[in-house]
Protein backbone atom coordinates (compact mmCIF):
# COMPACT_ATOMS: atom_id res chain seq x y z
CA UNK A 1 0.00 0.00 0.00
CA UNK A 2 1.29 3.47 -0.85
CA UNK A 3 2.47 5.67 2.07
CA UNK A 4 0.79 8.93 3.12
CA UNK A 5 3.29 11.20 1.36
CA UNK A 6 2.89 9.32 -1.89
CA UNK A 7 -0.90 9.58 -1.62
CA UNK A 8 -0.57 13.37 -1.44
CA UNK A 9 2.04 13.42 -4.20
CA UNK A 10 -0.32 11.57 -6.48
CA UNK A 11 -3.72 13.03 -5.62
CA UNK A 12 -3.15 16.57 -4.26
CA UNK A 13 -3.63 18.26 -7.63
CA UNK A 14 -6.75 16.16 -8.34
CA UNK A 15 -8.20 17.16 -4.96
CA UNK A 16 -7.31 20.82 -5.50
CA UNK A 17 -9.08 20.75 -8.84
CA UNK A 18 -12.20 19.01 -7.44
CA UNK A 19 -12.47 21.41 -4.49
CA UNK A 20 -12.10 24.43 -6.79
CA UNK A 21 -14.86 23.05 -9.03
CA UNK A 22 -17.06 22.67 -5.97
CA UNK A 23 -16.30 26.20 -4.76
CA UNK A 24 -16.93 27.66 -8.21
CA UNK A 25 -20.24 25.80 -8.47
CA UNK A 26 -21.39 27.20 -5.12
CA UNK A 27 -20.29 30.69 -6.24
CA UNK A 28 -22.30 30.21 -9.45
CA UNK A 29 -25.29 29.18 -7.36
CA UNK A 30 -24.90 32.29 -5.18
CA UNK A 31 -24.83 34.54 -8.23
CA UNK A 32 -27.84 32.92 -9.90
CA UNK A 33 -31.32 34.48 -9.58
CA UNK A 34 -33.67 32.76 -7.14
CA UNK A 35 -35.59 29.71 -8.41
CA UNK A 36 -39.24 28.89 -7.81
CA UNK A 37 -38.69 26.83 -4.64
CA UNK A 38 -36.11 26.04 -2.00
CA UNK A 39 -34.00 23.04 -3.01
CA UNK A 40 -32.87 20.58 -0.32
CA UNK A 41 -29.87 19.53 -2.40
CA UNK A 42 -27.96 22.66 -1.33
CA UNK A 43 -28.26 21.65 2.32
CA UNK A 44 -27.09 18.13 1.42
CA UNK A 45 -24.03 19.59 -0.30
CA UNK A 46 -23.19 21.59 2.82
CA UNK A 47 -23.53 18.47 4.98
CA UNK A 48 -21.32 16.51 2.59
CA UNK A 49 -18.69 19.24 2.76
CA UNK A 50 -18.73 18.93 6.55
CA UNK A 51 -17.96 15.22 6.27
CA UNK A 52 -15.00 15.99 4.03
CA UNK A 53 -13.73 18.82 6.23
CA UNK A 54 -13.92 17.25 9.68
CA UNK A 55 -11.27 14.87 11.02
CA UNK A 56 -12.52 11.30 10.97
CA UNK A 57 -11.75 8.53 13.44
CA UNK A 58 -12.15 5.94 10.68
CA UNK A 59 -11.28 6.21 6.97
CA UNK A 60 -14.95 5.97 6.02
CA UNK A 61 -15.84 9.42 4.63
CA UNK A 62 -16.99 8.07 1.25
CA UNK A 63 -19.26 5.51 2.94
CA UNK A 64 -20.80 8.14 5.25
CA UNK A 65 -21.38 10.53 2.36
CA UNK A 66 -23.16 7.82 0.36
CA UNK A 67 -25.30 6.93 3.39
CA UNK A 68 -26.25 10.59 3.81
CA UNK A 69 -27.46 10.63 0.20
CA UNK A 70 -29.44 7.38 0.54
CA UNK A 71 -33.13 6.82 1.16
CA UNK A 72 -33.76 5.63 4.72
CA UNK A 73 -33.57 1.88 5.29
CA UNK A 74 -35.61 0.20 8.01
CA UNK B 1 -2.26 -7.95 -19.62
CA UNK B 2 -5.49 -9.82 -20.40
CA UNK B 3 -8.92 -8.67 -19.32
CA UNK B 4 -12.41 -10.10 -19.19
CA UNK B 5 -15.04 -7.37 -19.40
CA UNK B 6 -17.85 -9.00 -17.42
CA UNK B 7 -20.55 -6.34 -17.90
CA UNK B 8 -20.65 -4.80 -21.34
CA UNK B 9 -23.66 -3.57 -23.36
CA UNK B 10 -22.38 -4.05 -26.88
CA UNK B 11 -25.77 -3.28 -28.40
CA UNK B 12 -25.33 0.37 -27.42
CA UNK B 13 -21.72 0.63 -28.60
CA UNK B 14 -19.94 0.96 -31.92
CA UNK B 15 -17.76 -1.71 -33.52
CA UNK B 16 -14.78 0.54 -32.85
CA UNK B 17 -15.20 -0.36 -29.17
CA UNK B 18 -14.45 -4.00 -29.94
CA UNK B 19 -11.39 -3.08 -31.98
CA UNK B 20 -10.01 -0.83 -29.25
CA UNK B 21 -10.86 -3.30 -26.49
CA UNK B 22 -9.00 -6.03 -28.38
CA UNK B 23 -6.00 -3.71 -28.70
CA UNK B 24 -6.23 -3.09 -24.94
CA UNK B 25 -6.15 -6.79 -24.03
CA UNK B 26 -9.83 -7.70 -23.64
CA UNK B 27 -10.33 -11.36 -24.53
CA UNK B 28 -14.00 -11.83 -23.58
CA UNK B 29 -17.08 -9.77 -22.75
CA UNK B 30 -20.40 -10.71 -21.16
CA UNK B 31 -23.48 -8.70 -22.08
CA UNK B 32 -26.37 -8.55 -19.61
CA UNK B 33 -29.84 -7.81 -20.95
CA UNK B 34 -30.82 -4.27 -20.06
CA UNK B 35 -32.94 -1.25 -20.79
CA UNK B 36 -33.08 -0.05 -24.42
CA UNK B 37 -33.18 3.64 -23.52
CA UNK B 38 -36.98 3.57 -23.74
CA UNK B 39 -39.68 1.24 -22.40
CA UNK B 40 -40.54 -1.53 -24.87
CA UNK B 41 -44.20 -2.36 -25.52
CA UNK B 42 -44.14 -5.92 -26.86
CA UNK B 43 -42.64 -9.20 -25.66
CA UNK B 44 -41.47 -9.87 -29.20
CA UNK B 45 -39.21 -6.82 -29.00
CA UNK B 46 -37.42 -8.41 -26.04
CA UNK B 47 -37.16 -11.71 -27.84
CA UNK B 48 -35.53 -10.09 -30.87
CA UNK B 49 -33.20 -8.29 -28.49
CA UNK B 50 -32.23 -11.61 -26.89
CA UNK B 51 -31.58 -12.96 -30.40
CA UNK B 52 -29.41 -9.98 -31.17
CA UNK B 53 -27.20 -10.39 -28.08
CA UNK B 54 -27.03 -14.20 -28.25
CA UNK B 55 -26.64 -14.64 -32.03
CA UNK B 56 -25.50 -11.46 -33.76
CA UNK B 57 -23.35 -9.68 -31.19
CA UNK B 58 -20.91 -12.64 -30.85
CA UNK B 59 -20.17 -12.35 -34.58
CA UNK B 60 -19.35 -8.64 -34.23
CA UNK B 61 -16.99 -9.30 -31.31
CA UNK B 62 -15.40 -12.28 -33.08
CA UNK B 63 -14.09 -10.03 -35.85
CA UNK B 64 -11.60 -8.78 -33.28
CA UNK B 65 -10.93 -12.08 -31.54
CA UNK B 66 -13.13 -11.27 -28.55
CA UNK B 67 -15.42 -13.95 -27.13
CA UNK B 68 -18.94 -12.63 -26.52
CA UNK B 69 -21.34 -14.13 -23.97
CA UNK B 70 -24.67 -12.78 -22.72
CA UNK B 71 -27.47 -12.99 -20.18
CA UNK B 72 -31.23 -12.76 -20.68
CA UNK B 73 -33.72 -11.00 -18.40
CA UNK B 74 -36.33 -8.36 -17.94
CA UNK B 75 -34.29 -5.48 -16.57
CA UNK B 76 -35.45 -3.65 -13.41
CA UNK B 77 -36.62 -0.50 -15.21
CA UNK B 78 -39.09 -2.42 -17.37
CA UNK B 79 -40.06 -4.88 -14.62
CA UNK B 80 -42.60 -2.30 -13.49
CA UNK B 81 -44.84 -3.66 -16.24
CA UNK B 82 -45.75 -7.02 -14.69
CA UNK B 83 -47.88 -8.49 -17.48
CA UNK B 84 -45.32 -7.68 -20.17
CA UNK B 85 -42.53 -9.01 -17.96
CA UNK B 86 -44.32 -12.31 -17.45
CA UNK B 87 -44.69 -12.82 -21.20
CA UNK B 88 -40.97 -12.23 -21.63
CA UNK B 89 -40.06 -14.52 -18.72
CA UNK B 90 -42.10 -17.30 -20.35
CA UNK B 91 -39.89 -17.04 -23.45
CA UNK B 92 -36.55 -17.00 -21.62
CA UNK B 93 -35.95 -20.74 -21.09
CA UNK B 94 -35.44 -21.36 -24.83
CA UNK B 95 -32.49 -18.96 -24.68
CA UNK B 96 -30.87 -20.91 -21.84
CA UNK B 97 -30.10 -23.52 -24.50
CA UNK B 98 -28.07 -21.08 -26.62
CA UNK B 99 -24.30 -21.68 -26.57
CA UNK B 100 -23.37 -18.23 -25.26
CA UNK B 101 -26.15 -17.53 -22.74
CA UNK B 102 -24.78 -17.66 -19.19
CA UNK B 103 -27.83 -17.05 -17.03
CA UNK B 104 -30.50 -14.62 -15.85
CA UNK B 105 -29.46 -10.98 -15.60
CA UNK B 106 -29.50 -8.19 -15.01
CA UNK B 107 -32.49 -8.33 -12.70
CA UNK B 108 -33.33 -6.56 -9.45
CA UNK B 109 -34.55 -3.16 -8.36
CA UNK B 110 -34.60 0.28 -9.94
CA UNK B 111 -37.00 2.34 -7.80
CA UNK B 112 -37.60 -0.33 -5.15
CA UNK B 113 -41.27 -0.79 -6.05
CA UNK B 114 -43.64 -3.67 -5.28
CA UNK B 115 -43.90 -4.58 -8.98
CA UNK B 116 -40.13 -4.73 -9.32
CA UNK B 117 -40.07 -7.09 -6.33
CA UNK B 118 -42.66 -9.39 -7.93
CA UNK B 119 -40.68 -9.71 -11.17
CA UNK B 120 -37.38 -10.03 -9.35
CA UNK B 121 -38.70 -12.98 -7.35
CA UNK B 122 -40.11 -14.66 -10.46
CA UNK B 123 -36.80 -14.35 -12.30
CA UNK B 124 -34.79 -15.66 -9.35
CA UNK B 125 -37.17 -18.59 -9.17
CA UNK B 126 -36.73 -19.23 -12.91
CA UNK B 127 -32.94 -19.13 -12.59
CA UNK B 128 -32.93 -21.55 -9.67
CA UNK B 129 -35.28 -23.93 -11.47
CA UNK B 130 -33.08 -23.97 -14.59
CA UNK B 131 -29.73 -23.96 -12.73
CA UNK B 132 -28.75 -20.61 -14.22
CA UNK B 133 -26.26 -18.07 -12.86
CA UNK B 134 -27.85 -14.85 -11.56
CA UNK B 135 -26.67 -11.28 -12.18
CA UNK B 136 -28.31 -8.56 -10.11
CA UNK B 137 -28.42 -4.82 -10.79
CA UNK B 138 -28.63 -2.59 -7.73
CA UNK B 139 -30.17 0.87 -8.08
CA UNK B 140 -28.05 3.94 -8.56
CA UNK B 141 -27.87 6.98 -6.29
CA UNK B 142 -30.29 7.39 -3.35
CA UNK B 143 -32.16 4.11 -3.99
CA UNK B 144 -29.07 1.89 -3.83
CA UNK B 145 -28.81 1.25 -0.09
CA UNK B 146 -32.47 0.31 0.32
CA UNK B 147 -32.50 -1.65 -2.95
CA UNK B 148 -29.48 -3.68 -1.90
CA UNK B 149 -31.12 -4.56 1.40
CA UNK B 150 -34.34 -5.62 -0.36
CA UNK B 151 -32.29 -7.72 -2.79
CA UNK B 152 -30.39 -9.49 -0.01
CA UNK B 153 -33.59 -10.14 1.97
CA UNK B 154 -35.28 -11.77 -1.03
CA UNK B 155 -32.26 -13.87 -2.02
CA UNK B 156 -31.94 -15.16 1.52
CA UNK B 157 -35.63 -15.97 1.71
CA UNK B 158 -35.50 -17.79 -1.65
CA UNK B 159 -32.35 -19.70 -0.67
CA UNK B 160 -30.42 -18.75 -3.78
CA UNK B 161 -26.89 -20.18 -3.72
CA UNK B 162 -24.71 -17.09 -2.99
CA UNK B 163 -21.76 -18.55 -4.90
CA UNK B 164 -23.82 -18.41 -8.11
CA UNK B 165 -25.10 -14.86 -7.60
CA UNK B 166 -23.27 -11.67 -8.62
CA UNK B 167 -24.62 -8.44 -7.14
CA UNK B 168 -23.44 -5.53 -9.24
CA UNK B 169 -22.81 -1.80 -8.87
CA UNK B 170 -21.73 -2.01 -5.22
CA UNK B 171 -20.16 1.05 -3.60
CA UNK B 172 -18.56 1.79 -0.23
CA UNK B 173 -21.89 1.68 1.64
CA UNK B 174 -23.21 -1.56 0.10
CA UNK B 175 -20.24 -3.85 -0.48
CA UNK B 176 -19.90 -5.29 3.03
CA UNK B 177 -23.33 -6.94 3.37
CA UNK B 178 -22.95 -8.38 -0.14
CA UNK B 179 -19.60 -10.00 0.61
CA UNK B 180 -20.67 -11.03 4.12
CA UNK B 181 -23.61 -12.89 2.54
CA UNK B 182 -21.20 -14.95 0.43
CA UNK B 183 -22.22 -13.34 -2.88
CA UNK B 184 -19.93 -12.05 -5.62
CA UNK B 185 -19.78 -8.25 -5.68
CA UNK B 186 -19.27 -6.18 -8.82
CA UNK B 187 -18.06 -2.61 -9.15
CA UNK B 188 -19.06 -0.67 -12.25
CA UNK B 189 -16.73 2.16 -13.16
CA UNK B 190 -17.76 5.43 -14.77
CA UNK B 191 -15.63 8.21 -16.24
CA UNK B 192 -17.57 10.60 -13.98
CA UNK B 193 -20.41 10.22 -11.45
CA UNK B 194 -20.94 6.97 -9.53
CA UNK B 195 -17.92 4.67 -8.93
CA UNK B 196 -14.51 5.83 -10.16
CA UNK B 197 -11.45 3.70 -11.00
CA UNK B 198 -9.53 5.17 -8.04
CA UNK B 199 -12.31 4.40 -5.54
CA UNK B 200 -12.52 0.87 -6.93
CA UNK B 201 -8.79 0.46 -6.31
CA UNK B 202 -9.37 1.68 -2.73
CA UNK B 203 -12.09 -0.94 -2.24
CA UNK B 204 -9.85 -3.68 -3.63
CA UNK B 205 -7.18 -2.70 -1.09
CA UNK B 206 -9.65 -2.58 1.81
CA UNK B 207 -11.70 -5.72 1.04
CA UNK B 208 -9.22 -7.85 -0.90
CA UNK B 209 -9.70 -9.64 -4.21
CA UNK B 210 -11.91 -12.55 -3.25
CA UNK B 211 -15.35 -12.59 -4.94
CA UNK B 212 -14.85 -9.10 -6.35
CA UNK B 213 -15.49 -8.27 -9.99
CA UNK B 214 -14.63 -5.03 -11.77
CA UNK B 215 -16.43 -3.91 -14.88
CA UNK B 216 -16.60 -0.79 -17.00
CA UNK B 217 -19.69 1.18 -17.67
CA UNK B 218 -20.41 0.67 -21.35
CA UNK B 219 -23.96 1.61 -22.21
CA UNK B 220 -26.09 4.34 -23.79
CA UNK B 221 -25.02 7.06 -21.40
CA UNK B 222 -21.71 8.79 -20.74
CA UNK B 223 -19.50 5.77 -20.15
CA UNK B 224 -16.28 4.13 -21.26
CA UNK B 225 -15.19 0.49 -21.55
CA UNK B 226 -11.65 1.62 -20.75
CA UNK B 227 -12.30 2.58 -17.14
CA UNK B 228 -11.36 -1.09 -16.56
CA UNK B 229 -7.83 -0.44 -17.79
CA UNK B 230 -7.73 2.85 -15.82
CA UNK B 231 -8.49 0.90 -12.66
CA UNK B 232 -5.86 -1.73 -13.47
CA UNK B 233 -3.25 0.99 -14.01
CA UNK B 234 -4.22 2.72 -10.77
CA UNK B 235 -3.93 -0.57 -8.87
CA UNK B 236 -0.57 -1.31 -10.53
CA UNK B 237 0.77 2.15 -9.63
CA UNK B 238 0.07 1.37 -6.00
CA UNK B 239 2.60 -1.44 -6.16
CA UNK B 240 0.43 -4.50 -6.77
CA UNK B 241 1.83 -7.26 -8.94
CA UNK B 242 0.92 -8.28 -12.46
CA UNK B 243 -0.46 -11.58 -11.16
CA UNK B 244 -2.73 -9.71 -8.73
CA UNK B 245 -4.07 -7.71 -11.65
CA UNK B 246 -4.70 -10.89 -13.60
CA UNK B 247 -6.52 -12.36 -10.60
CA UNK B 248 -8.85 -9.35 -10.42
CA UNK B 249 -9.39 -8.43 -14.05
CA UNK B 250 -9.22 -11.83 -15.72
CA UNK B 251 -9.32 -14.74 -13.31
CA UNK B 252 -12.12 -13.60 -11.00
CA UNK B 253 -14.63 -13.17 -13.84
CA UNK B 254 -13.38 -16.45 -15.31
CA UNK B 255 -14.08 -18.13 -11.96
CA UNK B 256 -17.54 -16.72 -11.50
CA UNK B 257 -18.73 -17.01 -15.09
CA UNK B 258 -16.95 -20.36 -15.48
CA UNK B 259 -19.53 -21.90 -13.15
CA UNK B 260 -21.53 -22.04 -16.37
CA UNK B 261 -19.72 -24.62 -18.50
CA UNK B 262 -20.33 -22.56 -21.65
CA UNK B 263 -17.89 -19.93 -20.38
CA UNK B 264 -14.62 -21.67 -21.20
CA UNK B 265 -12.08 -18.87 -20.71
CA UNK B 266 -9.94 -20.26 -17.90
CA UNK B 267 -7.99 -18.60 -15.06
CA UNK B 268 -4.23 -18.65 -15.57
CA UNK B 269 -0.97 -17.86 -13.80
CA UNK B 270 1.96 -16.01 -15.28
CA UNK B 271 5.05 -18.11 -15.91
CA UNK B 272 7.71 -16.97 -13.46
CA UNK B 273 11.37 -17.25 -14.44
CA UNK B 274 13.05 -19.66 -12.04
CA UNK B 275 16.50 -18.63 -10.86
CA UNK B 276 19.28 -21.21 -10.91
CA UNK B 277 22.92 -21.18 -9.99
CA UNK B 278 24.28 -21.72 -13.47
CA UNK B 279 26.44 -19.03 -14.98
CA UNK B 280 23.55 -17.57 -16.98
CA UNK B 281 21.37 -17.25 -13.90
CA UNK B 282 18.56 -19.26 -15.48
CA UNK B 283 17.50 -22.87 -15.23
Amino acid sequence: MTDKNTVLDRYFLDCRCMLLELAATLDRHDRAPAGSAADPRLQILHELIQIVARPSAQPDRAKRMLELMSDPVQ
Amino acid sequence: MYYIQPHYHGISRTTEDYERMAQAGVVAVAEPAFWAGFDRMYPQTFIDYFRQISEFEPTRAAQYGIRHFCWVAVNPKEAENVSLSRQVIAAMPEFFEKPTVLGVGEIGFNKNTANEAIIFREQVELAIKHRQLILIHTPHLRDKLKGTKLTLDILREMRADPARVWIDHVEEHTIKPVLDGGYWAGMTLYPMTKMSPKRAADILEVYGKERLLVNSSADWGPSSPFTLQECALEYRRRGHSEQELIEIFHNNPARFLGQCAKFDVKPFRLMEPQMNTDKHGWR
